[in-house]
């Protein structure tokens, strides 16, 4: 394929089939953003090092900026667009809501979906298990625990069982 | 930043990916994770008018043998699964924790063991975008005729950067390279060279396909590693040392090779030799650390003032023996 034509692909995108023309050189970020629209996929240091693009593909979390298009080629992608469902939000959109864990928020997509990946291999992870999963995410707001609580906070819910925030979680250092 | 175009090829075998790179010549480049190729395309430090893509080839996907009759690492194996396959955990536990210390899971999801080995070479004037690069005129590696680090010199000192380079090298791995005109096994020590931009002995159009782990006859082995945060960096100094210890507990022979303070890894035969002939005691562990101390000679091309660097040289090959002890 020579870089003039464009280049046409079908895959399966949040758990739809979908079909794309766009141009081959094309990362699957910016065909995300700019040919499917689906911006919630945040683009950042576009160089593999911030951690907002993760997307999920084959369910795996990659970052969308260092990866072709061309590559989603009958592969199945998930973005944070494909998190809610009829039922409501996913567990851990509601607990990144409840902890404070998005602040600006550029980097909640991301993290989002890597703890997902996280969370699919391991119901129950430590806390250091969840800094590990989440290392190649940066957040330049919270501060991380915050995160990592909402993330402990829906394991457990998904898990089935009643889980309280630390006091200082909520109401700060008193 | 965006790619610059490129024609992308995805070949269905290795024999046919390495036709199209005979047919590409000099312009075309081989891709698996895209995790060191994509950036350096994005900033213009490389620009191939065709990038061939071997991550989807079973052939380079494979894991194969275990620790008696020694594994076979295809190059495409994701770092993802080389750390969780249960023969390379159980026993080749080094490697594993070498290739933990690699950026970040989502990273190693898509890095590859091939590309991790042959990982461009680093520096502070090259790792940068164009215009940053156009505002000093470039330099020696790419686009340029200066050496920043090293202005009179005629060489380039970008640094060898990769964390399971080291070890493979220390452990007497060896790699299988593969073209239109046939395959050659080379020890991986063979594979590197002291060129910041010609770092790599292989030949442009031949393709990585595997590399093969010794048999475990009694050998065992380390990688520390230097960086400034815990959660994800480059290395800017690695310490790759394997030891192989008789009954008695001398030490038999030993490998010491340091990484992240040059264009190649460096062995240290003086560190080898002060470990060999008797037990791993404090006296033989700090000649050799003495010994790495006196090799190692960063530059002021990476993370840390070098100085600090080649400070560090002599607790990590301590923590290194420590481990081994």
């Amino acid at each position: 394929m020579n870089g003039k034509q464009k280049a046409h692909i079908e895959f399966t995108l949040n758990g739809e089939r979908a079909e794309v023309a766009f141009a081959p050189h094309k990362t699957l970020l910016e065909v995300l953003r700019e040919d499917l629209s689906l911006t919630g996929t945040k683009h950042g240091c576009e160089l593999g090092e911030c951690g907002t693009c993760a997307v999920l593909l084959d369910g795996r979390s990659v970052l969308s900026c260092l990866v072709l298009g061309l590559d989603a080629e009958g592969r199945s992608v998930q973005t944070v667009e494909g998190l809610a469902d009829a039922a409501g939000l996913h567990p851990l959109q509601e607990t990144f809501a409840d902890t404070g864990a998005a602040q600006c928020g550029y980097c909640t997509p991301g993290f989002l979906l890597v703890a997902k990946e996280l969370l699919a291999h391991n119901d129950n992870p430590s806390r250091e298990e969840i800094k590990e999963a989440l290392s190649g995410n940066l957040c330049r707001c919270t501060g991380y625990i915050k995160i990592y609580e909402a993330v402990e906070l829906a394991a457990a819910r998904m898990r089935g069982e009643e889980m309280e925030l630390p006091r200082e979680a909520v109401y700060g250092l008193e | 930043m965006r790619l610059p175009k490129f024609a992308y090829l995805a070949p269905r075998t290795v024999a046919d990916a390495v036709k199209m790179m005979g047919d590409a010549g000099w312009e075309g480049q081989f891709v698996a994770g895209g995790t060191d190729l994509y950036p350096n395309m994005k900033r213009r430090q490389q620009t191939p008018k065709t990038v061939i893509s071997v991550a989807r080839l079973a052939e380079l996907n494979e894991i194969s043998g275990d620790g008696k009759s020694g594994v076979r690492v295809g190059a495409g194996v994701s770092l993802t699964d080389l750390i969780e396959h249960p023969v390379i955990v159980r026993d080749y536990p080094s490697v594993a924790a070498a290739a933990r210390t690699i950026s970040t899971p989502v990273l190693r999801n898509m890095g590859t063991v091939g590309g991790n080995l042959l990982l461009d070479t680093r520096c502070n004037y090259y790792d940068q975008n164009y215009e940053w690069r156009r505002g000093i005129n470039f330099c020696l590696k790419k686009d340029g005729d200066v050496c920043w680090v090293a202005p009179g010199s005629q060489k380039c000192w970008a640094v060898q950067s990769a964390d399971l380079v080291p070890l493979m090298v220390a452990i007497g791995a060896r790699v299988r390279l593969v073209s239109t005109l046939g395959e050659r096994v080379i020890d991986a020590a063979a594979l590197y060279r002291d060129d910041g931009i010609n770092y790599l002995h292989k030949r442009h159009d031949e393709l990585l396909a595997d590399v093969q782990l010794p048999a475990l006859n009694g050998w065992r082995a380390t990688y520390k590693k230097l960086r400034r945060r815990g959660a994800f960096d480059f290395p800017v100094l690695g310490v790759a040392v394997r030891l192989d210890v008789e009954r008695g507990g001398a030490v038999r022979a030993a490998k010491v090779i340091l990484g992240g303070i040059a264009p190649a890894p460096v062995e240290v035969p003086d560190a080898e030799a002060a470990l060999v002939g008797g037990s791993l005691d404090d006296e033989r562990m700090r000649r050799a650390a003495e010994a790495c101390y006196v090799k190692a000679r960063p530059l002021d091309n990476t993370d840390f003032v070098m100085n600090w660097r080649k400070q560090m040289t002599k607790p990590y090959v301590l923590r290194a023996l420590e481990e081994l002890r």
